[in-house]
């Protein structure tokens, strides 16, 4: 018998049986979308975590003195001491694995020009700072090493600042005021959006570090060329966890730390914090996806409960068919096929149904979705395994029954 | 005289029945020439049913040889004898046995989907059987629209459409009103002068009548076979 002429004799079988069809479909058609959901909703939370990773720079380290996350609080007096710009400079120059490193001093001032006025972040960073973050410039410039050296007055802008304060017009080639230094304006940076804490990022000026430390800032730190922070960029071909040890390892000398003593500072991989902070949503919706895989089984079990009655209802047609010619494979194909179309039918329904759903949870704007082509995927794949998986034992068992009794059935 | 169509040597068939042993057949032999009309006769238990179910290929002895049309059937494999009866055998049930819900038609073609026929010549060679059978008007429509006279002739329909060598009925007016019966039996008797070899099993002696031929089974074993 060819596939041809089995599908046709599924169809028939399962369309005399139209609501027992459906209602069987039914346990497959929710499986299938809610996993299709849970698919959709989990790989939406992992593209906005890879999201905030890319937009600090995928492969970027922090190095901080003292063990305070964010400026404020520092370790006990003489035990955390700033890093400065020779810091800056080992970690760019003797690390292998460190494309580049830049220095931050930053600080809180107002910012001036033809009567506007705005309060904003100044950043004082080293040149290297724009590739270290992968944050560039969209129009102008961003400043050079020979400019951080000579401290020169230039300023690149953050977008928020520009709207700010200039509206509409060219800021490029305009003088502003920081404090009572009056800066030129050579670049616009693009717009990087909401960090993951909430805060507007394009609300910042950036400066050359020595003029943010000798003209703007003017802190007093007891340290020869000082920076807040430093940003190194990892090479994507390098291990950041041996290049985390050999910064440690750098630092601990430079420091001049006694073996057995702690660090005084800290190094942190920003992705790595980031993943960790996001890795309870993971198992959260791993979980979901085990509760739908287990929907999508409760499925299949009735699928198989359907295909069981109806073998068993329909063994005097099993009978007739094998008085006339038909074999065993011919029975078993003839209910597998019936089963596979069942499912398929019932998971073409559960990926509408599921699209549609995760189309919906999308549109609410409460979760990150993401809905990828492989869902179609998984819906065929799910609903075929589950058509096979659960429709051969019933199947097998018809095909085995012995024609004389089947005929004699009642 | 040429070689019979059916040859048994020494049939036995022994079912299993928890401890129990129970002897169907012990030791049938006989001939049946091609183009021969045999009823087969016997009280229930005799094992008629059981011969019966032996030449049409849908059970096999436990001893003995059975040749049919040249082909030894006691050793063949399960699918072996689903394709031999495919191809060789049409079966006529008392209760008719069609599919629900699909026509007439449908129904008579049936076995050629086994044999690999396509659509289109299913379809012409289950209309030319329905015809012969008198349901020429009738093609399309569904076993619950028949009567059961029209219903057994649709299964006959579907029995003739492979062209096979035997013609297999069990009790095939049961389920009828003697007017309706007779009807099918001439469908027999016509069938059978133009050179189909038939086997009906019966217990009704006017229906035996119509053979030319009857075989009395009695305890599995043949009692009786007159011409």
């Amino acid at each position: 018998m060819n596939l041809l002429a089995a599908i046709r004799v599924a169809l028939v079988a399962l369309r005399v049986n139209a609501l027992r069809t459906a209602l069987a479909m039914l346990g497959v058609i929710i499986g299938v979308s809610a996993v299709i959901v849970m698919v959709s909703v989990t790989e939406g939370a992992k593209a906005a975590v890879e999201e905030q990773i890319a937009s600090f720079g995928a492969n970027l380290l922090i190095i901080r003195p003292g063990s305070s996350a964010f400026g404020g609080r520092h370790g006990g007096a003489g035990t955390a001491t700033f890093l400065n710009d020779e810091d800056v400079n080992a970690i760019a120059t003797e690390i292998d694995g460190v494309l580049g490193a830049s220095g931050e001093i930053s600080g809180n001032t107002a910012i001036v020009v033809e009567g506007e006025n705005w309060t904003t972040r100044v950043q004082g960073v080293h040149a290297a700072y724009f590739e270290t973050r992968d944050w560039f410039p969209a129009e102008g410039r961003p400043f050079y090493p020979e400019e951080v050296n000579s401290g020169a007055r230039v300023v690149v802008l953050g977008q928020t600042v520009v709207e700010e304060l200039f509206g509409a017009s060219d800021p490029i080639g305009q003088t502003v005021r920081l404090g009572s230094t009056p800066m030129e304006v050579i670049g616009v940076m693009s717009e990087k959006g909401q960090s993951s804490w909430g805060s507007d990022q394009d609300d910042v000026v950036l400066v050359p570090v020595t003029t943010a430390r000798d003209r703007i800032l003017g802190y007093q730190l007891g340290v020869r060329d000082p920076v807040f922070s430093v940003y190194a960029e990892v090479s994507p071909t390098a291990n950041p966890d041996i290049v985390t040890a050999d910064i440690e390892d750098l630092m601990r000398i430079r420091r001049d730390i006694q073996p057995g003593a702690e660090d005084d500072f800290n190094v942190r991989n920003l992705g790595e914090f980031i993943r960790a902070r996001n890795e309870t949503e993971n198992q959260l919706g791993l979980l979901l996806a085990a509760a739908a895989a287990i929907s999508l089984l409760v499925g299949g079990i009735g699928i198989m409960n359907i295909m069981l009655v109806s073998t068993t209802e329909r063994t005097r047609e099993i009978g007739l068919r094998l008085a006339v010619g038909a074999k065993r494979a011919d029975i078993r194909n003839q209910f597998l096929i019936e089963s596979v179309m069942l499912c398929f039918t019932g998971g073409l329904i559960g990926l509408a149904i599921g699209v549609g759903a995760a189309a919906y949870i999308d549109s609410l704007d409460e979760f990150p979705v993401q809905i990828q082509p492989t869902v179609a995927l998984i819906a065929i794949g799910a609903s075929a395994f589950v058509g096979v998986f659960f429709g051969f034992y019933p199947a097998h068992r018809a095909s085995r029954l012995d024609p004389i009794e089947a005929l004699r059935f009642e | 005289m040429a070689a019979p169509l059916i040859r048994c040597r020494d049939l036995t068939r022994v079912y299993r029945m928890g401890d129990n042993e129970v002897h169907a057949l012990q030791g049938v032999s006989t001939d049946i020439a091609e183009g021969d009309y045999v009823a087969i006769m016997g009280p229930s238990g005799s094992g008629k049913s059981t011969f019966m179910n032996m030449i049409g290929a849908l059970d096999r002895p436990t001893s003995g040889t059975l040749e049919i049309d040249g082909e030894r059937l006691d050793n063949m494999k399960p699918d072996q004898l689903a394709a031999f009866r495919g191809r060789r055998v049409g079966f006529v049930f008392q209760q008719f046995n069609l599919l629900p819900r699909t026509s007439a038609v449908e129904n008579a073609g049936l076995p050629l989907i086994y044999a690999g026929i396509e659509a289109a010549e299913r379809k012409a060679r289950a209309e030319a059987r329905l015809k012969q059978v008198g349901l020429g008007e009738r093609m399309d429509h569904q076993p619950s629209q028949l009567s059961g006279g029209q219903q057994q002739r649709v299964a006959i329909a579907r029995a003739l459409v492979n062209d096979p060598a035997i013609l297999l009925a069990d009790e095939p007016t049961g389920a009828l009103d003697s007017q309706t019966s007779e009807e099918i039996l001439d469908i027999f008797d016509q069938l059978n002068r133009e050179g189909m070899t038939i086997i009906l099993v019966t217990h009704e002696a006017e229906v035996a009548e119509h053979a030319k031929r009857q075989i009395v089974f009695r305890d599995g074993e043949i009692v009786e076979d007159r011409s």
